[in-house]
């Protein structure tokens, strides 16, 4: 057995025990954000949207649909990592990866992959639910599965730091609830910052939500508020942060050895 | 090539609490070793760096020739670890709790069922492995941390407290298997509040107290440093005084039992022979205190009454 095979079998371990986990508990992880997500659909899309219109040449609900299905992305693959990964401090049974021959960064791969394809399950439903409200023909099929990965990615890494520097079941809830819940909302989801005064739109433009949910949207619809490579540059940098900021983290033992 | 090789080994705690104070043990390569000490003296740190739980401040650590520093993962393949607290998923069967153990050491998931069959029909576990761990009682409990940390057969075995709270008949089983594995060659370090455990299980010991090694030797040699066992004595007969004995002093406990201190110079039939000649009979007679008791509490009070000066 080589050190790389080694290796994978661990990561595969992980994985299979992260997509165990929230499979087995569908009610609680794959099937709210659907629920969610049709909510938006007939209350902002058919109810509200039919008021107002068009937005950046497209019927409302057919606007909202992108950012809709990322901000599913991003909750779902956070949160993934965020509880399962606080969830093996909180009972101990970190340890058994911590003592066994596992580098970190299969620990990392492992734990951000079960974020992703939590993501990714999520993100898939929820697009199926949008075919019944909208008509939309993907205009890049590279971009559209290029920002749902890149995304889910970042995300998961971000849920992980969460996790690390958790110590009580109220440190992994303060995030998404203070910070990526506002960020998401006001990331361009249900409008175009085209819309907003010159200033608001230059303070959105420090928002890396945003350039995710534009760059998702040019994949699905074509049309996009901000470049593409700027975006896709910000997402690249984002997970080269995190991902260092991440194996720094278990490098040192930070929050999980004393 | 020795199991386990700690040099000048410290350790201190972020709010400046000096856990370890530079130890150093060696534990031979298929050796039964016993790691003693009272409460906080510092044998769970020294098992949590071992083990890679606890980072060191300084000192060096080596395991089956592989240094910590320098080779991690060739020191955390040689090792199977039992905590002291459960530390497994409350929500996760059984069996895949041993399985994912053996995946994490890369052994792939059909010998990893294969090997986790073995490792839990050895601890009377598989007929359990759908179950949900949390649903297990206690003495289970201990096993399957048993069971997970044999799955992929290390070669160094370190059991921290690993009978703690389990029933006489469980434990008993225990160091049946203990000793079982031990002799078809796995090393293991024993730490246990139960000294009659070690007492009858290892063969070498270190007994750790406020950060030092205070004694570090064989079991018999230690063992042969107790001047005086304390037996008491269940008399045939009710007693109004106690008889006088030469040599010997005896203590009243109650009507019909006496206790009596017997120094290593002395034997146990003088003292039966003198009981008899002034028409006392016994009927059985036990030890006071397990003798490895009596000398781990010698040692920890010497060093606290050294300390109090």
């Amino acid at each position: 057995m080589t050190r790389y095979s080694r290796y994978w079998t661990a990561f595969r371990t992980i994985f299979t025990k992260e997509l165990l986990r929230f499979t087995r508990i569908w009610l609680q992880t794959i099937l709210p954000p659907v629920i969610t997500t049709v909510l938006y659909y007939i209350i902002f899309g058919n109810l509200i949207g039919s008021r107002i219109g068009e937005m950046d040449g497209f019927r409302y609900i057919d606007f909202i649909v992108p950012g809709l299905i990322l901000m599913a992305v991003i909750t779902n693959s956070y949160s993934n990592v965020v509880s399962s990964f606080f969830s093996s401090k909180f009972q101990r049974h970190v340890e058994e990866l911590i003592i066994s021959p596992v580098p970190n960064w299969v620990i990392l791969g492992g734990y951000v992959a079960g974020g992703v394809a939590r993501g990714v399950m999520v993100g898939i439903a929820v697009t199926a639910v949008s075919l019944f409200f909208t008509d939309i023909q993907v205009q890049s099929y590279g971009w559209t599965l290029a920002v749902f990965t890149l995304t889910a990615i970042l995300f998961s890494l971000a849920g992980f730091i969460n996790a690390v520097y958790a110590n009580s079941f109220d440190d992994i809830s303060i995030i998404p609830t203070f910070i990526l819940t506002p960020l998401t909302y006001l990331g361009g989801v249900f409008y175009s910052i085209n819309m907003l005064p010159p200033i608001w739109q230059q303070i959105s433009l420090a928002n890396p939500i945003l350039y995710m949910v534009n760059a998702f949207r040019y994949g699905l619809l074509g049309v996009s508020d901000i470049s593409m490579g700027v975006a896709l540059g910000i997402v690249f940098l984002f997970i080269i942060a995190l991902t260092g900021f991440s194996l720094y983290l278990l490098n040192r033992g930070i929050g999980i050895k004393s | 090539m020795n199991a386990l090789d700690i040099s000048d080994l410290r350790k201190v705690y972020k709010n400046g609490f000096e856990a370890l104070k530079g130890i150093d043990v060696s534990v031979a390569e298929g050796d039964f070793f016993a790691l003693l000490g009272p409460n906080g003296a510092g044998k769970s740190t020294a098992i949590g760096i071992i083990s890679s739980l606890v980072n060191k401040s300084s000192g060096r650590v080596e395991v089956f020739g592989h240094d910590l520093d320098r080779d991690p993962e060739g020191v955390k393949s040689c090792i199977g670890l039992v905590p002291q607290e459960f530390n497994f998923n409350m929500w996760e069967p059984i069996g895949e709790i041993v399985v994912n153990q053996a995946g994490f050491y890369g052994i792939p998931r059909k010998e990893a069922w294969q090997r986790a069959e073995e490792s839990l029909r050895q601890l009377d576990l598989w007929d359990k492995r759908l179950q949900m761990s949390r649903t297990l009682s206690g003495g289970m409990k201990r096993r399957l941390m048993i069971a997970r940390a044999l799955v992929h057969r290390p070669k160094l075995l370190i059991l921290d407290e690993p009978t703690a709270g389990v029933d006489i008949e469980i434990r008993r089983s225990m160091w049946e298997f203990m000793s079982e594995l031990n002799r078809q060659g796995t090393t293991i370090i024993l730490t246990t509040h139960y000294l009659e455990e070690a007492e009858s299980l290892c063969r070498n010991i270190a007994i750790i107290n406020q950060g030092r090694i205070v004694e570090h030797s064989r079991m018999d040699q230690l063992l042969h440093q107790l001047h005086t066992e304390t037996f008491v004595l269940n008399l045939r007969d009710r007693i109004t005084e106690l008889p006088q004995l030469q040599g010997f002093e005896l203590k009243r406990l109650d009507e019909q039992r006496v206790e009596v201190a017997v120094s290593s110079g002395q034997s146990i039939n003088q003292l039966f022979e003198q009981l008899s000649s002034q028409g006392l009979g016994v009927t059985s007679l036990r030890n006071k205190q397990n003798r490895l008791e009596q000398l781990f509490m010698n040692m920890v009070e010497s060093a606290r009454n050294g300390a109090l000066q």
